[in-house]
């Protein structure tokens, strides 16, 4: 095992990929000469030249509309939105087109196509730069959204992404870059639609995924130091949702606390609830808290944002609330 | 232009030139966040634009937008205020440096979404037009802007519904690390106003004296004929695109070239030569600015936080 950053095990992910399947290539903003806004495709444009490492205009229905063509003829495109919040310039694209087109005309095509985005706040960016919307984006049938919150997962994720005949949005989190993880020598992947638990416990089930599962992980361990055993299950897929390992683990808890960076309202969370509710009402013990993100735009100010954000301490209190 | 608005303008981009000297420095000591874009080289652009405006014209911009907010009469301190985020910026601490506004100086806006407010800005006119208004919108964006969707709705509505929009396309050569010619179908931005059947002109931007002619012709023009207009003003961002860009897309000379033609440097030469200042006089404008924006980094640092409470005013109006 080697220990990697999350952007070595995304670059390496994609460079694997191109180098396996020329069908494979990348176009967004700045990917190219540049080397990608968070330098993620780094060498890559010396590498394979231009024409498989696609330097677009700011053209975000362009990129997103040219990848779901270029998939429908054969190819297999990694578009890159530079910040997901670009991705509601291109929503059409990515809700009216690439969700649909298999269905709607009967299967007679596929769309082999991945969509990269960064997405997530904590940077100062403001309200249009900072979003975590990928709830929204989980709402339609027919796209498939993954999340990754470690190195492994997010370069074997990523690769059998772009393995995949269907468009997915595979969304990253703006300050999980420098996160250093265990990743397997050699070649792997890991599937689409699989949830995780990446802690075992037994007293309460943390259910999270992305920079939620970052901070889950420093919740369990401060909670740990008090006796405290949480279980927390990773979903890493937000569609396909992957609910077993979720409700065997609630099972076992019958307490449970569910932690997103984006909105609380129409959010992952309730989905989530309602899914435990549905499936295993019997076995709830407490009522399951939502720890999410304040109900406002992000704003500038260090001290304002970092209040809206979900922090550890709301994690560890939320626990603490759910065992009461 | 008469004399003392000669040394206005000289004032006005020496003053954005320091204060945006120190932002830089504040950021690298970690009192800044978030995204900062200098406009360091383009000062003559917004300045000859802003003075050829009048009062009641609104203008908007994109999120390098500090220039264009002292231009429009905002105080340095509000600047540096809501550079570090303080509860006196002109957004609260809110905004941050990509979105200053003071609508009632007429600043509508720095906008972070690339060509999002383009059409917003025909919204303006469109506004203004339904109400009566004799005023104009001044909408400025970077060439980048002119390759999405959203610049090329709003200049079509603009033409067929006779929208008083100036629209001012500030090309600074590249959009982030892309070369124009690498990004546009045509490389001269004002040949994009030809498929609206829109009239347009050019001009050098490192020249404010050219630019402020150029803009008051286009200005009159929108207001007389109410009829859009595309200025498309040549220029370049001496610094990168935003703090930490490695520059890998250019090389030093290409920088150094331009800023052999520094517009500050420029106008400095022209007051002399045309003897409309002395050395001495342009001298006491640096030295007034230089404390002016020791003051403003003094009022912002000593300026509070926004009170917690402030996370959740200003969500709705009702
Ligand atoms: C819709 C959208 N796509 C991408 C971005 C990221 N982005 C911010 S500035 C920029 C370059 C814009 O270039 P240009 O319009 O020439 O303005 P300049 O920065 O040169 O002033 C890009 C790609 C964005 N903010 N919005
Ligand atoms: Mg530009």
């Amino acid at each position: 095992m080697a220990k990697i950053t999350m952007r070595e095990a995304i670059s390496q992910a994609l460079m694997e990929e191109m180098d396996r399947d020329p069908k494979v290539f990348i176009m967004g903003e700045e990917v190219g000469v540049w080397g990608g806004t968070y330098a993620v495709t780094k060498g890559f444009y010396d590498k394979y030249g231009a024409a498989r490492v696609k330097d677009t205009p700011i053209a975000e229905n362009a990129i997103i509309g040219g990848a779901i063509g270029a998939a429908m003829v054969g190819q297999r495109p990694i578009a890159e939105l530079m910040t997901i919040n670009f991705g509601f310039s291109a929503m059409d694209y990515i809700v009216n087109q690439a969700s649909k087109l298999h269905y709607m005309f009967g299967g007679q095509f596929t769309l082999p196509m991945v969509i990269r985005a960064v997405g997530g706040g904590g940077r100062q960016l403001g309200a249009t730069h900072s979003q975590t919307p990928d709830a929204i984006f989980a709402h339609f049938p027919g796209l498939k959204v993954v999340s990754p919150g470690t190195p492994e997962d997010a370069k074997g994720l990523l690769k059998s992404a772009i393995r995949s005949n269907d468009p997915i949005l595979f969304i990253e989190h703006a300050t999980m870059y420098q996160v250093r993880g265990e990743v397997p020598e050699g070649e792997y992947t890991i599937p689409i639609g699989k949830s995780k638990i990446q802690r075992a416990g037994k007293d309460v089930t943390i259910v999270t995924y992305c920079k939620g599962l970052e901070l889950s992980m420093k919740a369990a361990d401060e909670l740990s130091k008090q006796g405290i055993e949480v279980e927390v299950v990773d979903l890493r897929t937000l569609r396909p949702l992957d609910m077993e390992p979720v409700i065997e683990s609630f099972k076992k808890t019958n307490r449970a606390v569910v932690v997103e960076e984006g909105w609380k309202s129409y959010g992952v969370g309730s989905e989530i609830v309602s899914r435990i509710y549905e499936e295993a009402f019997d076995y709830v013990d407490a009522p399951i808290i939502r720890v999410a993100q304040k109900e406002v735009p992000l704003p500038y100010n260090r001290t304002l944002e970092q209040a809206a954000l979900p922090q550890v301490a709301d994690i560890t209190a939320a626990v603490k609330e759910v065992l009461k | 232009m008469k004399k003392e608005q000669q040394l206005d303008l000289y004032y006005q981009m020496v003053l954005i030139r320091r204060l945006e000297e120190r932002g830089a420095e504040l950021y690298q000591a970690g009192k800044i966040g978030g995204f900062m874009h200098l406009y360091i080289g383009q000062e003559a652009v917004s300045t000859g634009l802003i003075a050829a405006r009048e009062e009641r014209d609104r203008v908007i911009t994109a999120y390098r937008d500090h220039g264009v907010a002292v231009n429009c009469g905002i105080s340095a301190n509000e600047v540096m205020a809501e550079l570090l985020g303080k509860a006196t910026g002109m957004s609260k601490g809110k905004g941050g440096s990509m979105h200053m506004a003071d609508v009632s100086k007429n600043m509508w806006g720095g906008h972070a979404i690339v060509g999002g407010h383009l059409p917003i800005a025909s919204g303006f006119a469109i506004g203004d037009q339904y109400a009566g208004n004799d005023n104009i919108t001044i909408c400025m964006f970077g060439d980048g802007a002119t390759n999405i969707g959203y610049f090329h709705e709003a200049l079509n509505i603009s033409k067929i519904w006779n929208l008083r929009v100036l629209w001012v396309c500030e090309n600074n050569q590249y959009g982030m690390g892309t070369a124009v010619d690498r990004a546009s179908a045509v490389t001269e931005i004002r040949q994009k106003a030809e498929g609206y059947g829109m009239k347009n002109g050019q001009v050098d931007g490192m020249d404010v004296t050219k630019v402020y002619e150029a803009a008051a012709e286009a200005m009159k023009y929108v207001r007389e004929s109410s009829q859009p207009y595309l200025l498309e003003i040549d220029t370049y961002r001496f610094r990168g695109h935003s703090m930490g860009d490695p520059e890998r897309y250019r090389k030093q000379e290409e920088v150094k070239k331009w800023q052999e033609n520094d517009p500050i440097g420029i106008f400095n030469k022209q007051l002399l030569d045309k003897k409309v200042a002395t050395k001495k006089v342009l001298d006491e404008i640096e030295a007034r600015v230089e404390e002016e924006v020791a003051k403003a980094v003094e009022f912002a640092e000593a300026s509070p936080e926004p009170a917690m409470e402030e996370l959740f005013t200003d969500i709705y109006a009702d």
